[in-house]
């Protein structure tokens, strides 16, 4: 079949993309919004116990994960890292599923609260609550790529508040020693749950704490997805090169508040929370792509329509799945299994087979001395 | 067939799974040129340069939480900490990432990561030189813990964490590391991970031990002997997954037990074997289960008298015995 291919706007070729890609994007980013919104409904509607959103991140995490090869490089994501996760290789079902913690979550098997998302599959690493613990672990993924000599990238993000922990300075004292293709990327939303950026941090930017380390650190605008895109190819280019890490700094709005258990209303002043929508990636990127020609009404209906059935779909399957089976919960403390590990007095619940665990250990003294 | 020290079969090891693996890696504070504080990684560094012998900054938490990220992504990295002292600053890398990576992540992700450190009193140490930190992550599922006691033990259970698939901390008694000399056979060989050994035959009291005070246990035990007192010394080798066979198989028949460890006394290791023997051994039972072990005071004191008073010894594990042996 003949295809005609009509040269790319100038937009996507400023950047060494087409206009595809830009499409795809924009795609990306809409449905992170559509997925979170339907997880604050399903919240307020009594369906799920707990949302933490990444509502004003989106722009700034697909620009930002696009340079990176799926299935190749690695991301280490935190709890807003929705459209992170997209952008690499999950979906929007695979998404909700965390929301709904089922058996089939592919995050967990619903063994952690929402927004702990992995994915072996696309090289996303399971985080943990406790914050900027992921930066060693991508430090280290970066260093067993130098040492394997397998050309990958590892990409780690976080909120500016993660950003304090000590871990993120020894990881980045080590990635610059070592010049690791390594990329830390801060998330600055402008608040610690309830704390202003101003008692977090005694400089301007996080991104000013690079020099101490020797590498570049890159200040961008996180409602301009194309910029976003820009700063972490160059990060990406470099750290391919040898070259080492990068720190980016994307500066972000947090449009929701901290999490479903919170009441941001309480710290932070209205008339903040009325501007917020004016640096929304989301329109922005939108506006732009409509002023580069690169999106019109019908595609934006289409997309639109898309994401609508797709989140639609990703929901019911969510719901109709089975919870986890108590019998499978001391699964996988270790990759075998450990007879001598006690089990509850109590059982292994519903669907527990007795051949399978009880024969194990005599379940009291009394038993154990009929033997 | 070999006399070696108990160091010279870390050291060996180290550079044989080094030889075998490509993916082994060797990480920690001055474990490079210098070949560790106590040359256990000497010679490492010769062979098998800066990839894969590296010298960190001092840096505990980046160790393990970088040996995390890098066991990940395909290597078996070793991380060392200089003395178990100052493991603490990676004990969140440790409990809330190696520990819970496989079981949160639905068997999505696994840690094949061993983390080495000298352990223990008797050296004038002092408070930060000298402590027994096991209970701290035997208390922790997802964790294995190994402290073996002798050279050949060290050889086989530091081959097998070294191969496990998931994070083992493997705790050497620095001062055995000169001290303890055994026999290690040429040649390759494992010693399986949570399986204990009876080293000491005996039938009226049954004591459980590992590392340091496994030694010292068979030497009260031959104390005792002369006094007519039947002692089982049960080696444990691995504490967490612990043995509970060995263990219960020796109480159930010699209806005695005393467990003697260096740590603190309260919370220590063996208050979870104690618990264990009481539950599930309760009916065989001829006396209290009895603990010898490290007084609760916040650390060992540097004065060696006051240091002799902090040490468990063979005399105090006899003494031990003989209070049990009496009822």
């Amino acid at each position: 079949m003949a295809v005609t291919r009509k040269a790319p706007s100038k937009l996507a070729a400023s950047v060494g993309l087409t206009d595809d890609d830009l499409l795809a994007m924009y795609r990306t980013v809409a449905l992170a919004r559509a997925v979170d919104e339907r997880m604050w409904i399903l919240n307020r509607a009594g369906r799920i116990p707990f949302v933490i959103s990444g509502q004003g991140h989106e722009g700034a995490e697909v620009g930002i994960a696009w340079p990176l090869e799926r299935k190749k490089d690695w991301i280490a994501p935190f709890y807003r890292s929705i459209a992170t996760c997209l952008a690499f290789g999950m979906t929007a079902q695979d998404i909700l599923m965390a929301q709904y913690a089922k058996a089939t979550d592919p995050s967990s098997g619903g063994r952690q609260m929402p927004g702990h998302y992995g994915n072996a599959e696309n090289n996303l690493l399971s985080l943990s609550s406790p914050v900027a613990t992921q930066m060693l672990h991508a430090v280290g993924i970066a260093l067993a790529a130098k040492i394997r000599k397998s050309g990958q990238v590892a990409l780690t993000s976080m909120g500016e508040g993660s950003s304090n922990q000590g871990d993120v300075h020894e990881g980045l004292n080590f990635a610059a020693i070592h010049k690791l293709p390594f990329i830390l990327v801060v998330e600055n939303n402008g608040y610690a749950i309830s704390v202003p950026t101003s008692k977090q941090l005694a400089t301007e930017n996080v991104a000013d704490r690079a020099a101490g380390y020797g590498i570049p650190g890159v200040v961008v605008d996180g409602s301009d997805v194309v910029a976003c895109y820009r700063a972490s190819k160059e990060a990406v280019e470099r750290a391919r090169a040898g070259d080492g890490p990068t720190l980016i700094e994307a500066k972000v709005i947090r449009l929701t508040a901290h999490s479903s258990d919170d009441q941001q209303t309480k710290y932070r002043p209205e008339e903040e929370l009325a501007d917020l929508k004016s640096h929304d990636a989301l329109p922005r990127f939108r506006a732009e792509l409509r002023d580069a020609g690169v999106l019109d009404e019908a595609t934006e209906a289409r997309i639109a329509a898309e994401i609508k059935a797709e989140v639609d779909a990703a929901t019911d399957h969510s719901e109709s799945e089975p919870d986890p089976d108590p019998s499978t919960a001391m699964r996988w403390v270790f990759a075998e299994d450990w007879p001598s590990e006690t089990p509850p007095s109590w059982g292994l619940g519903g669907g527990h087979s007795e051949t399978e665990h009880a024969a194990e250990e005599p379940r009291s003294a009394a038993e154990g001395a009929k033997d | 067939m070999a006399l070696k020290t108990f160091i010279e079969a870390i050291r060996e090891t180290l550079a044989e799974e080094m030889r075998r693996d490509d993916s082994v890696i060797v990480m920690g504070e001055d474990v490079g040129v210098k070949g560790g504080v106590f040359l256990a990684t000497d010679g490492l560094w010769t062979e098998f340069g800066d990839d894969r012998v590296i010298d960190t900054p001092l840096t505990e938490s980046m160790i393990v939480g970088t040996s995390i990220g890098a066991a990940i992504n395909g290597l078996r990295p070793i991380a060392e900490i200089q003395f178990a002292d100052f493991i603490f600053p990676a004990f969140n890398q440790i409990l809330s990432e190696a520990a819970r990576m496989r079981y949160r992540s639905n068997n999505g992700f696994g840690v094949p990561m061993t983390i080495r450190a000298p352990y223990g009193g008797g050296v004038h140490g002092a408070l930060y030189h000298s402590q027994s930190v096991e209970a701290f992550f035997t208390h922790i599922p997802g964790l294995k813990v190994v402290i073996p006691s002798t050279p050949y033990d060290a050889k086989g259970l530091l081959r097998s964490s070294i191969r496990d698939d998931d994070p083992v901390l493997f705790f050497e008694h620095k001062k055995m590391y000169r001290s303890v000399r055994g026999d290690v056979p040429d040649g390759e060989y494992t010693v399986p991970l949570g399986k204990a050994a009876v080293t000491h035959p005996g039938t009226q009291i049954t004591v459980i031990a590992y590392g340091l005070m496994a030694h010292h246990a068979l030497e009260a035990a031959d104390v005792v002997a002369e006094e007519g007192i039947s002692v089982e010394v049960v080696d444990l080798r691995t504490l967490r997954p612990i043995d509970k066979e060995t263990v219960l198989g020796s109480v159930r028949k010699t209806g005695k037990c005393l467990i003697v460890y260096e740590d603190n006394r309260f919370g220590g290791y063996g208050a979870e074997v104690a618990a264990i023997v009481a539950e599930e051994a309760f009916d065989y039972l001829d006396g209290p289960v009895s603990r010898i072990c490290g007084p609760d005071v916040p650390g060992v004191p540097y004065n060696h008298v006051l240091e002799d008073w902090f040490m468990v010894n063979p005399e105090k594990i006899a003494d031990g015995i003989r209070v049990l042996a009496a009822y």
